[in-house]
């Protein structure tokens, strides 16, 4: 095999390195976790001249290489570990025109570690209307590198990178400034002792050992003679590391870029004065909320309703046109709809991501942590929290995840634990078919239905919650820390379409292959314990019912043998053991199988709801309508009405119902008191509520 | 009474004086919030916080417990 060269992509947050690795790998790219951290490592292969191709690793968007964050630290432990199989031949640092000041410190950190080094500069097509003039040549001499203009919105500049990659032997690997002269003294005695090693590797050593924490590999010897002795010392020489390294940057911009003020358009001040504005920047907030809503729930339905369809006419015809036995009946009732429970969530999913991803990467989410960090801070929450918290109205995983970017440990260790209140789409199939069966159907207000208004309520209910108990949390939880709040207010953007489809694509099938693995599994352990019994009394249904119903006609039999046989299975004997537990919260023991079986996944409800129904029926019904014609066995009447269809809405909205998430929450916790902690207290209160409520209701 | 970004009105343009205080974040530092950098504040929050502000031409936003932290020169 050739050898691949191996390429990273470094740059600060919001200058389009996203892009750029899209356009150089496209569809080629794997989206997975360093090992032992929850960072997401993007890797894929871009297709070079001459069969040459090479490995590309988008590493995550940093500011320096002062790392703050376990984002950051990924990158330093890289560039810092020359034995790492992803060690980069060549470096491509991302910068934005708009940003090139700020963007070129990282730049000026990574030419130090004597690494070839390509400098993108990208959003060039934005120049002419910032008036903005670059003199290439002399920019490339400054800073001993190439340099490449590249408009990913114009897919311009990526031939030119690709072939720079190519021949990146020929990269310089010189130093452009000496950031280290504040103190000769202190360095040229460290330089003495390491004199084959580079002296800012050495600096990055000392700093990261004091910053963040240790560097695994470090250079024999470095001992605490030079160790910084206080943190304000170490951190009044990065401060001066800065200044050197900005003096040196507006030296070289000085003659290097020429902006005309005149020419620039002012849309950003213009945008941000309405988006930012005390009352209309929260009434487009939450207008823009309310629409994320209406399409999860109302535009969705159309390709929900299809696969609903699709998969029941499948399991049908396997039905009809093979033989029975136990392994079609395995198909037939366990693995079709099973996969048919993974099928109906992807379009959710996929309206919920499109939004998110337009709204990250049109520059507006920043906008977003501005208006909200005030509010959120009341309740011990970060404007930063506002993200994982609508993240996790998809699902709770990626936003448990997405509060890396949390600096306090306070903040982001409450709003993990309160992220799982936020109503996932796992809780949406379980509310649309409650909903749909307990709440009339009418319209108010033009176009908003009932049923749409009662979503929308459980949305505000699981953020209520969320909001609430994080409020709690901040007062009783005694962490200090201090608190960090820097947040970058990029230039707005026009989504690029190639960025959100695979952002689109990339989230959906991360659900399809993690969550839907667990839920097939379970989907299937449940149909073999529903169809098979400990007892006598389930292998001799035939006769037992036969001998009872004498005059009975042959449909009517085959029903009530369905269903005795069902109530003494495996599943149904484990409903009726915990059916007087639920009963006071109007559940039936069906309903009580379906609760025990979502405690490992919520969605599994529907799913082990249809087992259960297709199992006890021939006919051919969707799940809606064998719900509707339950009956309660205690009260008699329809089984889901109001009183026990909110009931078991609020018990799912308060419920903590999924062990991918405990796992995760342990993961980035570090520890199983807050998973544990999450499990009992979140179950308990939903309990607690729901018992409230049907018994108020009923 | 010391001067800090803090006291800035909308619109209002400055120069960084001084960064002593151990609180400021590194992070703030790097993005060029340093001693000589023109500082203007463009929006603020309700209750004046967060501050959003254009930091040696990086658009950003800080609380205003580091904003009164960094001393000023009101031009």
């Amino acid at each position: 095999m050739a050898k691949q060269i191996k390429v990273s992509l470094i740059g600060n947050p919001n200058t389009g390195k996203t892009s750029v690795f899209n356009l150089l790998t496209g569809l080629n790219q794997q989206v997975g976790n360093y090992p032992g951290i929850t960072v997401e490592k993007k890797e894929g292969i871009c297709k070079l001249a001459r069969g040459v191709k090479a490995h590309i690793l988008d590493l995550p968007g940093t500011y320096s290489l002062n790392a703050s964050s376990l984002d950051e630290n990924v990158v330093i432990e890289l560039l810092l570990n020359k034995k790492d199989k992803d060690f980069p031949d060549v470096a491509v640092v991302v910068s934005d025109v708009e940003n090139l000041k700020r963007n070129l410190l990282l730049f000026t950190q990574i030419k130090d570690l004597e690494i070839p080094t390509i400098l993108v500069i990208n959003m060039a097509d934005r120049m002419k209307r910032k008036g903005i003039s670059l003199n290439i040549p002399l920019l490339e001499r400054e800073l001993k590198t190439k340099i490449v203009l590249v408009s990913a919105r114009k897919r311009e500049g990526i031939e030119e990178l690709k072939s720079l990659i190519s021949t990146y032997t020929l990269l310089p690997t010189t130093p452009c400034v000496n950031a280290l002269s504040f103190d000769d003294d202190y360095f040229e005695r460290l330089q003495k002792v390491f004199p084959n090693q580079s002296l800012y590797k050495l600096w990055l050593v000392i700093t990261q050992d004091v910053n963040f924490r240790k560097v695994d590999k470090k250079p024999v010897g470095i001992t605490p003679d030079f160790q910084i002795k206080t943190e304000s010392e170490l951190k009044r020489y990065q401060q001066k590391e800065a200044i050197k390294r900005y003096q040196f940057i507006n030296t070289v911009l000085k003659e290097g870029m020429v902006v005309d003020e005149k020419a620039a358009t002012g849309l950003r001040s213009k945008l941000d004065r309405i988006l930012t504005h005390k009352f209309w920047g929260y009434f487009i907030f939450f207008t823009i909320l309310l629409l994320i809503f209406q399409a999860i729930y109302d535009w969705s339905s159309y390709p929900m309703d299809l696969i609903d369809e699709g998969f029941a006419w499948l399991s049908e015809t396997i039905k009809v046109s093979l033989p029975s036995g136990p392994f079609i009946d395995l198909i037939t009732d366990g693995i079709i709809p099973g996969l048919g429970g993974i099928v109906i969530f992807i379009p959710q999913i996929a309206f919920l991501f499109l939004f998110i991803s337009i709204l990250e990467e049109s520059g507006y989410m920043s906008r977003v942590v501005f208006l909200m960090d005030r509010v959120m801070r009341r309740f011990g929450l970060s404007g930063k929290s506002v993200v994982p918290l609508i993240s996790g109205t998809a699902c709770a995983i990626p936003a448990v995840m997405a509060t890396r970017n949390i600096e306090n440990w306070k903040e982001r260790l409450i709003t993990i634990l309160v992220v799982p209140f936020t109503t996932c789409s796992a809780r949406l199939p379980v509310y649309l078919i409650i909903i749909s069966l307990v709440i009339p159907e009418e319209k108010v207000l033009w176009f908003f239905s009932y049923q749409s208004i009662a979503l929308m309520l459980l949305y505000f209910i699981g953020f209520g919650a969320a909001i609430g108990s994080a409020w709690i949390l901040d007062k009783i939880l005694k962490i200090k820390g201090k608190t960090y709040f820097v947040v970058e207010m990029p230039g707005y953007k026009i989504p690029l379409f190639k960025n959100v489809f695979i952002n689109v694509v990339e989230k959906t099938k991360a659900f399809v292959f993690g969550a839907g693995k667990i839920i097939l599994a379970i989907s299937i352990v449940l149909w073999v314990l529903a169809s098979y019994g400990p007892t006598d009394n389930f292998n001799n249904a035939e006769q037992i019912i036969g001998e009872q119903l004498t005059d009975a006609s042959q449909e009517e039999l085959e029903r009530k043998i369905a269903s005795y046989k069902l109530e003494h299975s495996f599943i149904g004997h484990a409903g009726k053991a915990i059916e007087p537990i639920v009963a006071p919260l109007g559940y039936d023991w069906k309903i009580g199988i379906g609760i025990i079986s979502s405690f490992a996944a919520r969605e599994v409800f529907v799913g082990t709801l249809a087992t259960i129904y297709s199992v006890g029926s021939e006919e051919e019904e969707t799940i809606k309508n064998r719900m509707a014609g339950e009956v309660n066995p205690i009260l008699g009447g329809p089984l889901f009405n109001l009183a026990s269809g909110i009931s078991l809405l609020l018990f799912y909205a308060f419920a903590m119902q999924c062990m991918s998430t405990l796992a995760i929450v342990k993961r980035e916790t570090n520890s199983w008191k807050w998973p544990i902690l999450q499990f009992f207290v979140m179950t308990g209160m939903a309990y607690i509520i729901a018992l409230f409520a049907y018994q108020l209701l009923k | 009474m010391k001067v800090t970004i803090a006291n800035l009105k909308r619109g209002q343009r400055a120069l960084i004086k001084e960064i002593t205080s151990d609180i400021i974040p590194l992070k703030l530092l790097e993005m060029g919030c340093l001693p000589g950098n023109e500082v203007q504040l463009l929006m603020t929050a309700p209750f004046q916080c967060p501050m959003y502000l254009n930091v040696n031409g990086s658009h950003l936003a800080i609380r205003k417990e580091i904003a009164s932290q960094i001393e000023i020169q009101i031009i």
